[in-house]
């Protein structure tokens, strides 16, 4: 892939730009403001775990929404059921998705296209259907309303947190644990190991004999992916005040995919650029009509056809051709 | 060494190949020729593991490599080229050289470092070694044929083999493509003491670098030696060098 | 159990499995021949189904309304699909697989809202055409005409297929294509006709047995999601590409439905998703396709 960042653009730390600004929101929005920032945030990650399958690996999966599902349960049900405190319930929902993604990885991974994408569906539903039956773990379907914020008292010994509510400061911890798991994915993703994973996208044939063993990479993708969906899942969980079984519905897996394509699956902050995009935008949308899937629908034809490279990839060529066009020919 | 033992496998009954034993001495240029359909390209496929064979076996230096996965026998210093050229299309072509290197140093494990940090001196040397320092910063996909062709041979140099399988390595190039890709073979497989095995339509090729020929014909080894023994077959003759392709 | 319990529950399932055999064939055929899933499909049922709906309200005074409007129906989807794929697919088919399940899924969204803005969000019936309305006793069991009908109509329909595919000159262009689309391409058969051709008939299926379904079930929004997710099962079982796969694999998928709710109360949900997860797993090329 061509460096990018060169020239001015590149300078500017834009990811700490936008870091500063999302945490500001407390202050300066209102609380309904702060929920949609936490949204975005929150699919943002979700957006990304699924980029490292879609973007980086070439896998196509229809059911990423079981591995948020599932940690949002675990969370949730730990939380809420066996009053564990949220230390201890976030990484269990992170492993408890994990594991469940090496499980069903394991027999996914050994088929392609489309049957892997139909498998990963089928594998969603199955949780679906268990968290929407099982009353006794997870409330079937009334699911698990009124999940307890974890103690945040510790956060008024930061100068300025003090008075704000408990929803405000759970979304700055959201918005730091998500930082943090995106730093850890960037690094994943430009590592020798991203690298391999981007060979077996481009060519899987050829990465078998460069020496990988492209079943067990395609499965470690897939369970780091599920890991950290299961994070976002468990973060959903608490700031939703609740875990239901429609989190798990495969429509969200469309959503998601959806995301990561409009913001563009070439860039690592692609996805999150997306999840922006279509909260926003869903926001703005049903506030005047029900026909939601109308406008999404044609916001998908808008991509597939016109700007397939989605926001980000449109505004790279964009300062790409701007860029040749402003600098004088020479070289 | 290489050493291919009654190879066999059929396809639904089909016997696409049918008991074939070749063997290529250390350092030997060998060639396997045989008309379309003949079975070159599945008996390639047989030895570096991306088909399971019905029968016989495949050694590698006295060791039994038969139907182990094909990424097994890459690390064990078997490199191949594809008939349909096998790049990394969204990759540069630094990318793609330093990516196989990377994968020959088995550093997939690393989760954490910089992947464009490692092995750059050995993908420039890579890269003028196949020629193509010029289009280091290229995206893969966008080559000439040519080009992708030379790319695909330095992804095969890079695991470092000592078995170099190459199926069809002049295919779709120009004469004078095709005489620059076999002096640079020639130098190659000097330099680094490679056992090459190639298969390939163009009899001139053939017969210019290789010191042993294999004929194949539906699936059975016709002929098997010096290019000048295979020339004077008369089985040869009449089923292949009659209509010169 | 009484015979004649397990008999109804058996011709339930028969009447079901003709259905979605209807509507999965097409689904089967365009994934071979195109290797395209198309998540419309449904959509495609459900607007055939309101199309017949609508046809009646326009031909309500002739008492034969109901044939011409099915007929109708399906034209009209049969258009739609015609367009969907000059227009949109046609594009794609070099792109990689998700872009064209990802337009399949737009439509889905689009097709869905179409209908509900232009039909509401009630529920809409359309009565038993004149002639199949009664019923006639069987072993003991009442077994409604139109059951028998849809039943008898699956097997031809089959067949009717079979004959098409395997003793047509069109029919063995089509299944070529399946097999080697370039190879086609290259003795200089309009491929892209083909492949027109044989969504244009898909779309007509699935819109027929949208139209048909309408006198035994009522027109809602969401049967286009319901339906479609029980074809995707079907074709797994049968193996995705098989007209005959499709046809048993839609007999053995309805008889399941039908007895297994006995056994489970809450089985469809979980079984069914098992079910095919198990198929995939083990043999996911399904009882006829080609192994994958």
């Amino acid at each position: 892939m061509p460096r990018r960042g060169s020239g001015l653009i590149g300078h500017i730390p834009w990811t700490l730009i936008v870091f500063l600004l999302a945490s500001t929101v407390p202050w300066l929005g209102s609380r309904y403001d702060t929920f949609l920032a936490g949204q975005i945030v929150i699919d943002a990650l979700f957006a990304v775990s699924l980029n490292l399958l879609l973007g980086t690996t070439g896998l196509v999966s229809f059911g990423h929404v079981a591995y948020f599902g599932v940690g949002a349960y675990v969370c949730g049900i730990l939380m809420k059921t066996y009053g564990m405190p949220f230390i201890v319930a976030f990484p269990a929902a992170g492993i408890g998705a994990g594991v469940f993604a090496l499980v069903s990885g394991y027999f996914c991974v050994r088929l392609t296209k489309i049957y892997f994408a139909m498998l990963t569906l089928a594998f969603s539903q199955i949780i679906w259907a268990i968290c929407y039956k099982w009353d006794a773990v997870t409330g079937g379907d009334q699911g698990l309303p009124e999940i307890p914020y974890p103690n945040l008292d510790w956060m008024s010994v930061i100068p300025g947190l003090g008075e704000l509510t408990d929803s405000a400061r759970f979304y700055l911890l959201t918005l730091a644990l998500v930082a943090v798991s995106l730093a850890v994915l960037r690094r994943i993703v430009r590592s020798p190991f991203g690298r391999m994973l981007t060979t077996i996208r481009d060519n899987p044939e050829r990465a078998a004999f460069i020496g990988l063993n492209v079943r067990a990479y395609q499965l470690a993708a897939f369970v780091i992916a599920g890991a950290f969906a299961g994070l976002a899942g468990a973060l959903y969980g608490i700031f939703s005040r609740g875990v239901f079984a429609d989190y798990v519905f495969w429509s969200k897996s469309a959503e998601v995919i959806i995301m990561t394509i409009l913001g563009g699956m070439d860039y690592f902050w692609g996805p999150p650029v997306g999840a922006m995009a279509l909260v926003w935008l869903n926001q703005q949308i049903t506030d005047y009509t029900q026909y939601w899937p109308f406008v999404l629908g044609s916001l998908l034809l808008l991509l597939l056809f016109v700007f397939p490279g989605g926001i980000v990839g449109g505004l790279v060529a964009g300062f790409r051709l701007a860029r040749r066009r402003l600098v004088p020919r020479n070289a | 060494m290489l050493e291919v033992r009654e190879l066999r496998k059929s396809f639904a009954g089909f016997v696409a190949v049918g008991g074939v034993s070749l063997t290529v001495a250390d350092g030997q240029i060998a060639a396997v020729i045989g008309p379309n359909g003949a079975g070159k390209t599945t008996f390639f496929n047989l030895i570096t593991g991306h088909l399971r064979p019905d029968g016989g076996r495949v050694l590698l230096d006295g060791r039994d490599i038969t139907g182990l996965a094909p990424h097994r026998i890459c690390h064990m210093g078997v490199g191949r080229s594809f008939q349909r050229t096998n790049i990394f299309p969204r990759l540069s072509v630094f990318e793609n050289l330093q990516a196989a290197l990377l994968a020959h140093h088995r550093r997939g494990g690393d989760f954490w470092s910089d992947a464009g940090l490692f092995y750059r001196d050995d993908t420039e040397a890579l890269l003028v070694s196949i020629g193509l320092e010029t289009s280091a910063a290229a995206v893969a996909g966008t080559l000439s044929y040519g080009n992708q062709k030379q790319l695909e041979l330095g992804i095969a140099l890079a695991s470092d083999p000592r078995v170099l399988l190459l199926d069809e390595p002049t295919a779709g190039m120009s004469a004078t493509e095709t005489h620059d890709t076999l002096r640079l073979l020639q130098r190659i497989a000097g330099e680094r003491g490679l056992t090459l095995l190639f298969t390939e339509h163009d009899m001139e090729v053939v017969f210019a670098i290789a010191e042993k020929i294999a004929v194949l014909h539906q699936g059975r080894l016709l002929a098997e030696g010096t290019p000048a023994e295979v020339r004077g077959n008369p089985e040869v003759r009449r089923v292949y060098l009659g209509g010169h392709h | 159990m009484a015979a004649s319990f397990l008999f109804s529950q058996f011709m339930g399932g028969l009447t079901t499995a003709m259905f979605l055999f209807l509507i999965a064939s097409g689904l089967s055929l365009v994934f071979g021949v195109m290797r395209v899933l198309n998540f419309a499909h449904g959509s495609f049922y459900m607007i055939g189904a309101y199309l017949a709906w609508q046809a009646m309200q326009w031909l309500h005074p002739l008492a034969a309304g109901f044939w011409p409007a099915a007929l109708l129906a399906a034209l009209g989807v049969a258009l739609l699909g015609a367009i969907v794929e000059r227009l949109l697919l046609r594009h794609l088919y070099g792109r990689e697989e998700l872009y064209q399940l990802l337009l399949t899924y737009a439509l889905v969204l689009i097709l869905g809202d179409v209908a509900k803005f232009i039909w509401g969000t009630g529920q809409l019936s359309v009565s038993t055409p004149p002639g199949l309305g009664g019923s006639i006793q069987i072993l003991g069991t009442t077994q409604p005409l139109y059951s028998l009908f849809i039943i008898a109509l699956g097997p031809a329909i089959a067949v009717a297929g079979w004959l098409v595919l395997n003793r047509t000159g069109a029919g063995r262009m089509v299944r070529a294509a399946s097999y080697d689309r370039e190879m086609l391409d290259a003795l200089g058969a309009d491929v892209g006709l083909i492949y027109t051709g044989m969504f244009v008939v898909s779309s007509f299926l699935a819109g027929l047995s949208g139209a048909l379904v309408t006198p035994i079930e009522s027109i809602v929004p969401g049967m286009d999601v319901l339906i479609i997710v029980q074809a995707f099962i079907v074709v797994v079982i049968g193996g995705m590409g098989s007209l005959w796969g499709t046809f048993w694999g839609s007999v053995i998928y309805g008889q399941v439905l039908a007895f297994g709710i006995l056994i489970f109360p809450g089985f469809s949900l979980f079984s069914v998703f098992a079910l095919m997860a198990v198929i995939l797993i083990v043999r996911p090329w399904g009882l006829f396709g080609r192994p994958v």
